[in-house]
């Protein structure tokens, strides 16, 4: 018997006013999969994650998360259900330390939903589970630092730190390699693949080195329409996709 | 029917004056993102000045100085206040503009006193232009009208047929790319909001003689301009227009109503006295509350539509 | 979204946090100064305390508890709420009919107890107008709370079962029994009774900021829609937030209504909603204590102040203004910025800067003062028949030497003071980077 996908997008619809976004998507993410989704500027690949994340409404069509239904729920309910997104654009608590800002992405999995009785430094748990995401991206000696003060590359292993701390069996990731020299790839990359073992990972990304090191299967999105999905040898050998990247992929 | 038409002009007269208040708070309000405080505090500043200049030279050159005064002085506190405010954020620019109120109510205070000041109807229109039902309407309501209207078609002129007016439409709604854009979006920041005091003043100076010129006449205007700029929607000139008018309307309806709720269900069967707070409540005449039904508007226009009215942006 | 505080004063007020003993010492400090200032001004000669000086320490206490519960909102939530007087308010107006129910004995709790209640009552009015504020956030969630305010206002006139119309209601607090058999006629009794619940408040708020509700409203301040992904839902944070900030507003309220016996629409109007917002950014709402020096701060002004001067309110306009523009960390902010250059040995360079920097401060505060005054007393004060003393020496307002004095102190002093903040600042970079560069 077949498991039910981590993630099931059938025929995903999303318009903006007149405009299509996102024109009818038909995705299977396996459980345990490590997804890439790539394509050139424009393509859709964060409004795909903004719907899977329930940042905006799908216009028409449905996804599902281990089988459940997930479209049209607020986005603190999905994650909830067990997926966490990164952002983009780095999203931190900036007056919060390094070590605040962990704590907080693991409150609500570790159950103390809105709690105003909890001391949280008396909460030791929670606090050697934080230290231990502070050690794995390795921001324990910046750990007491407001977290708008860190560099860019610290602020971008800190938004995936707080993404998985919460234990989500789905990450999706946002370009986490976005901005970074080539030694802070090859770091990031090593802290992605540590940190998301044994589960689901679906990962925008433009870095094909990245891509290709990392992804089991990579899906192709052009003009808010999945164009091809596959293995990467596949993907690679396929006209269509070389042509919508222009031998961009022969890297 | 009488009490009707009369009450639906003086509404209309109130509604327009509202709207010379809210217009300029509006653009202020939209392209800048700040929530002038201050703005009812220019608009006692445009009666008190308009009551100077005209114990001297009249109410004609009033009509034109006192508005341009305060439009000066709005340019001076978006230069030397407001924009070194700017980069602290909005919070900070509204307590800005929070702590003037403090300072120029004060200030006329000092300046003028207590009491209220004599700004009355000039002479020249101190008459009534029409009966109607019994009741006369004085000209100078028609005067204000007039004004008021003359008001709304010079904005809508210099926004939709002047280079300025496509920056300043444009800025309403995407302030960020018209900087992007090349504009030099400060100096048109200082120029919105010196043209909002300008109109704020304008408002005074018709409006002081109509209402009374006292300190506490900034207060009593503040709130309920917020209330029409908020229902009315952020960047939407049309949508503060019809809030004014509609506020204006049944503010003043709701003081001429001289039934309360009981009224309401008495027909239906349902009449009892109860001497405790419920009944206090269905028996308060609606004219009492008539003070209440714009707050009660504008709360339920957020709950359901935080954009207001027609707003094109969201706060 | 709301973000007031700059971002390197808000950061920079994080990293300076003095030592834990230290704070803890200037705590209790704070409270042993608290419980013996009444005695400072105690009359010997006739036995009994100056009812200004408890009446004011009162005073102080309500609006600490009150600006802290301002804060709750403000500084640790992003919040800007304008009708928090409202919930203070309605406490006062509870408790006075628990007083006046204690009278009649259908209520046997004791005096000690009843803060408690009347801050149940505040949590009531802000869980079901808090429902509908918190719906939104940032401006709109300002403007509802403008309407509330309005609207609670409006309504205080209106009903006057409850609230007592103009007059407002009023109630005699020895009704009440007492836990330890004291009795609360005389305001000594009721100030140290304030001053428990202070600390009591003070500690239950403090203890808030390390609860995980409070750790996400700081969360939701910095970043609302990061929240979201991590399982928390903002409006709900927001909502309750909001609801433990009306029950402390009520505790203060409920105070306000012990100590004064009499409360009318004023406890719930805009002015006293605008105070709170003065009391916590003046004082700075960055560091938790900030709205405490805040409230101290404010009530000073305005007892002392306002007894030698009408026109204190410029006065307070201006202090806001500047603070607005050069201080947004508020006076917690400034003092707590001095933190790092203690530690590190170098405070003495700047007492020169700052007598440098103070004599023109000082000549330039004289000359505004002065112009102040004269113009207040050259037209309030002629109507109103009064004269301006100073000294001891009356000062005609219309004479040309006391305005000549007055603009020229705060012109020149003005321009000298410009020339000797810019040495300030100066200095104080060189401080602060030298610091950088030993770190």
């Amino acid at each position: 018997m077949t498991e039910a996908p981590a993630l099931a997008l059938r025929d995903v619809r999303k318009n903006f006013g007149a405009t299509e976004i996102i024109r009818g998507v038909t995705l299977d993410i396996a459980k345990g999969e490590r997804h890439a989704i790539i394509g050139p500027n424009g393509a859709g690949k964060t409004t795909l994650f903004n719907l899977m994340s329930g940042r905006f409404p799908i216009t028409s069509g449905e996804i599902a998360l281990n089988g459940a239904r997930i479209d049209g729920m607020p986005p603190q309910r999905i994650n909830r259900l067990g997926l966490s997104r990164s952002f983009q654009i780095t999203s931190i608590y900036h007056r919060l330390s390094v070590f605040e800002n962990v704590r907080c992405s693991l409150l609500w999995s570790m159950g103390y939903r809105y709690s105003f009785w909890h001391m949280l430094p008396r909460q030791r748990a929670l606090n050697q589970a934080a230290e231990h995401i502070l050690e794995e991206i390795n921001l324990a000696a910046r750990r007491d630092t407001p977290a708008g003060l860190l560099s860019y590359a610290e602020q971008r292993a800190l938004e995936i730190g707080i993404t998985v701390a919460g234990g989500a069996s789905v990450v999706l990731l946002d370009e986490p390699t976005a901005g970074m020299s080539h030694s802070e790839t090859d770091y990031a990359m090593a802290l992605i693949r540590r940190m998301t073992q044994g589960r689901t990972l679906v990962m925008v990304e433009h870095d094909m080195k990245v891509v290709f090191d990392l992804a089991d299967t990579i899906t192709v999105l052009v003009y808010g329409e999945v164009i091809a999905s596959g293995p990467p040898a596949t993907i690679r050998g396929n006209p269509a996709v070389q042509e919508a990247y222009l031998g961009q992929l022969a890297a | 029917m009488d009490i009707f038409l009369v009450t639906l002009l003086n509404g209309l007269v109130y509604g327009m004056l509202l709207f010379m208040l809210a217009s300029g708070l509006t653009l202020i309000f939209s392209m800048m993102g700040v929530l002038n405080f201050a703005h009812a505090s220019i608009y006692m500043l445009g009666a008190y000045f308009a009551f100077e200049i005209s114990r001297y030279a009249g109410f004609w050159p009033a009509l034109i100085l006192a508005p341009i005064l305060c439009g000066l002085i709005g340019a001076a506190i978006e230069v030397w206040g407001l924009r070194r405010v700017h980069h602290n954020g909005h919070i900070a620019e509204l307590l800005f503009t929070f702590g003037l109120v403090f300072i120029i109510g004060r200030a006329v205070q000092m300046a003028w006193g207590m009491l209220p000041m004599p700004y009355r109807v000039p002479t020249g229109l101190d008459f009534p232009l029409f009966r109607i039902y019994g009741a006369d309407f004085p000209a100078y309501r028609a005067f204000m009208l007039l004004i008021s209207a003359g008001m709304l078609l010079s904005i809508w002129v210099l926004l939709k047929r002047t280079r300025i007016g496509l920056i300043i439409q444009a800025a309403l709604t995407h302030p960020s790319m018209v900087s992007a854009l090349g504009h030099n979006v400060p100096r048109v920041f200082t120029i919105v909001f010196a043209g909002g005091c300008l109109l704020a003043g304008l408002a005074g100076v018709i409006g002081g003689n109509y209402q009374t010129t006292e300190p506490g006449m900034a207060d009593a205007m503040g709130p309920i301009v917020f209330v029409v700029v908020v229902f009315g929607g952020l960047g939407s000139l049309a949508g503060c227009f019809i809030a004014s008018i509609l506020m204006g309307l049944v503010s003043t309806f709701a003081v001429v109503i001289d039934a309360s709720f009981m009224d309401l269900l008495r027909p239906i069967g349902l009449a009892f006295t109860r001497d405790d707070l419920l009944g206090e409540i269905l028996t308060v005449p609606v004219a009492r509350i008539g003070a209440l039904v714009p707050y009660a508007l504008m709360i339920l226009m957020l709950l359901v539509r935080p954009r207001g009215l027609m707003g094109t942006r969201d706060t | 979204m709301i973000d007031g505080m700059t971002g390197a004063a808000a950061l920079g007020a994080a990293s300076a946090r003095p030592r834990r003993g230290v704070i803890g010492a200037f705590w209790i400090g704070a409270v042993l100064v608290a419980v013996l200032l009444p005695w400072l001004f105690f009359d010997w000669s006739h036995g009994r305390h100056s009812g200004f000086v408890v009446s004011m320490l009162s005073q102080m206490g309500m609006m600490v508890i009150f600006a802290l519960s301002y804060n709750m909102l403000m500084g640790q939530a992003g919040l800007l709420s304008l009708c928090h007087a409202a919930m203070f308010g309605f406490g006062g107006y509870c408790m006075i009919h628990f007083l006046s129910a204690a009278g009649d004995g259908s209520l046997p709790v004791p005096m000690e107890v009843l803060p408690l209640l009347a801050g149940l009552c505040g949590l009531g009015f802000a869980v079901v107008f808090g429902y509908m504020a918190t719906r939104q956030r940032a401006t709109a969630f300002a403007m509802i709370t403008l309407g509330i305010g309005q609207l609670v206002t409006v309504a205080a006139l209106m009903f006057h079962h409850f609230f007592g119309g103009e007059s407002g209601v009023s109630s005699d607090r020895t009704n009440a029994s007492s836990l330890f058999g004291i009795s609360y006629a005389h305001g000594i009794a009721v100030y140290y009774l304030i001053v428990a619940w202070t600390v009591i408040a003070t500690l239950a708020m403090f203890a808030l900021t390390a609860t995980p509700l409070g750790r996400m409203a700081n969360a939701c301040r910095d970043n609302h829609e990061r929240v979201q992904f991590m399982g928390y839902d903002p409006r709900a944070v927001r909502f309750l937030q909001f609801a433990l900030s009306g029950f402390f507003a009520g505790v203060a309220g409920g105070l306000y209504a012990v100590t004064y016996e009499i409360v009318t629409f004023d406890a719930l109007a805009a002015p006293l909603s605008a105070n709170a917002l003065l009391m916590a950014y003046i004082g700075g709402t960055t560091v938790f204590a900030g709205p405490i020096l805040g409230a101290v701060l404010i009530t000073l002004l305005q007892s002392g102040v306002s007894l030698m001067s009408n026109s204190w309110l410029v006065y307070v306009g201006v202090l806001f203004i500047v603070m607005v523009t050069f201080a947004p960390g508020g006076l917690a902010g400034l003092i707590l910025a001095h933190v790092p250059i203690r530690r590190a040995g170098r405070l003495g360079r700047l007492v020169v800067p700052y007598v440098r920097v103070g004599l023109p401060l000082l000549a330039m505060l004289a000359g505004f003062v002065g112009v102040v005054e004269l113009a207040s007393f050259m037209t309030i004060g002629e109507a109103q028949g009064k004269h301006l003393v100073l000294f001891g020496n009356t000062i005609n307002a219309s004479s040309v030497v006391p305005w000549l004095v007055s603009v020229v102190l705060l012109v020149a002093g003005g321009a000298w003071f410009w020339r000797a903040a810019k040495g300030f600042r100066a200095t104080w970079d060189g401080i602060t980077a030298d610091l950088r560069d030993l770190t």
